[in-house]
């Protein structure tokens, strides 16, 4: 027979967790209706859904919760906490979740993505140097061949140019050519532009990681370049 | 730099809106007639980062301006639901290298028929988890659209895409409006 729950004894020691970390999460809201779960395409898989994750947390199933590999197939995309009618944060919940998981054991490659990042700049882990010749090597090609564009300049880490790009480190890396359109655009329109060459990938594998420590470093390290290094005014991402 | 408070004093933004105020003021001349009669049809993927969680649906308005000015009005075609109401495409939050491929790609299967009710030959996923993910669903469940960058087709209406920038073009597409590039010898 199924034990039956005594309610007023509940210990739910990792929902106070998270709770005084988000006070504005409003998980105790939650009246189970579950308009979450009906939007959120994560929903049954692993067996599990939002509105079921957040009633194990609720009922204090923390080391259930703690482990369930469901915490890595939500994407935080946060439809949920859109529909719901409490405005409960299932997403920074999840968010939490991951954090709780020992650094070691969270998904070896999204760790290993935010330590590239960390150590240089980009989770694809290439060198600055190569980057910047990447960048210059394609500008040249398209200097050379490409009529119309015998003026196309790109620099790197320029000072005092307006505006900052923030790419992805994908397409340097994997795919050269697939920037060209990019820089031609930037030419026809005249921008006055350049490439940060730290922390210069534009992806962020440390915030999917949940580690916050890692986030915050990348994210300090930009900033202070973009603002004392080359002064950028505007700093534009690609996507 | 909200979540931390890191002062700065930089504006941020998405190149979608420069390009957006670029035509708007002329300095991009782009048009859509290599498209008219090739009627080739284009769809929107959103992604969660700058649709709904921006709380605006300003960037994602600015990428229809884009897109039906350079490949004409009638042939973008809207998913549903769209905009701040989209459904992700699965490989956001780490999925893509979160080692579970089974679930994410049972979660993309909502964006893959999604994307395959427009019958759209291209998908715009300005994001680059949105991109990889939608192409290895296409692939996975074996649809017949393509996935690109908004600047590849940019170039493509203003007549400067060269025939190098073209590897995920369609056939239809590979001769159109060519960019010819000069022969440079390899002296
Ligand atoms: S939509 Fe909100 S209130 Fe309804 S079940 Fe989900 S979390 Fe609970
Ligand atoms: S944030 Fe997670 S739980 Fe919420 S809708 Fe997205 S995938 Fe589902």
């Amino acid at each position: 027979m199924a034990e039956i729950l005594e309610l007023d004894n509940f210990v739910c020691d990792f929902k106070e967790d998270i709770l005084t970390r988000l006070p504005a999460a409003n998980l105790d809201l939650c009246f189970t209706c579950g308009t979450c779960t009906g939007g959120c395409p994560a929903s049954e898989q692993f067996g599990m859904d939002p509105r079921k994750f957040l009633r194990m947390l609720l009922l204090g199933m923390d080391e259930e919760v703690k482990k369930h590999p469901w915490a890595w197939v939500c994407t935080m995309c946060a439809r949920c906490k859109t529909v719901c009618p409490m405005e409960i944060d299932i997403p920074k919940m999840i968010y939490n979740v991951r954090g709780s998981w020992p650094r070691e054991d969270r998904p070896k490659g999204i760790r290993g993505s935010c330590d590239q990042h960390i150590r240089s700049g980009n989770a694809m882990g290439v060198p600055s140097e190569d980057f910047a010749f990447t960048v210059e090597d394609v500008a040249e090609e398209i200097r050379a061949e490409h009529p119309g564009f015998e003026d196309l300049q790109v620099s790197v880490d320029r000072a005092g140019a307006l505006m900052a790009l923030n790419q992805n480190s994908r397409e340097p890396v994997t795919e050269p050519d697939e920037m060209g359109p990019l820089l031609k655009i930037l030419h026809i329109a005249g921008v006055d532009w350049t490439y940060p060459t730290v922390m210069w990938g534009g992806e962020n594998y440390c915030m999917f990681l949940a580690d916050d420590e890692g986030w915050k470093y990348i994210t300090e390290e930009f900033v202070y370049h973009i603002e004392n290094n080359l002064g950028c005014k505007l700093v534009v991402n690609t996507e | 730099m909200r979540k931390f408070n890191i002062p700065h004093s930089f504006e941020f933004k998405s190149i979608i809106e420069l390009y957006a105020d670029w035509i708007k003021d002329g300095t991009l001349k782009v048009n859509s007639d290599w498209n008219k009669d090739l009627k080739i049809k284009f769809t929107i993927q959103d992604p969660c980062n700058i649709a709904r969680k921006i709380g605006t649906d300003k960037i994602v308005n600015d990428l229809r301006f884009v897109l039906k000015r350079v490949v004409g009005e009638e042939n973008f075609i809207e998913m549903t639901p769209n905009r701040s109401n989209n459904f992700c495409c699965g490989g956001g939050g780490g999925a893509l290298q979160a080692g579970f491929p089974e679930q994410r790609r049972a979660y993309g299967k909502v964006k893959f028929d999604q994307i395959m009710a427009t019958g759209a030959d291209y998908v715009i996923a300005p994001c680059h988890n949105c991109h990889a993910q939608i192409e290895d669903i296409c692939e996975h469940y074996g649809g017949h659209y393509r996935v690109v960058h908004l600047w590849t087709i940019l170039c493509l209406a203003m007549g400067v895409l060269g025939d190098n920038e073209r590897t995920y073009l369609g056939p239809r597409l590979t001769k159109l409006n060519v960019l010819e590039r000069r022969q440079v010898s390899d002296e």
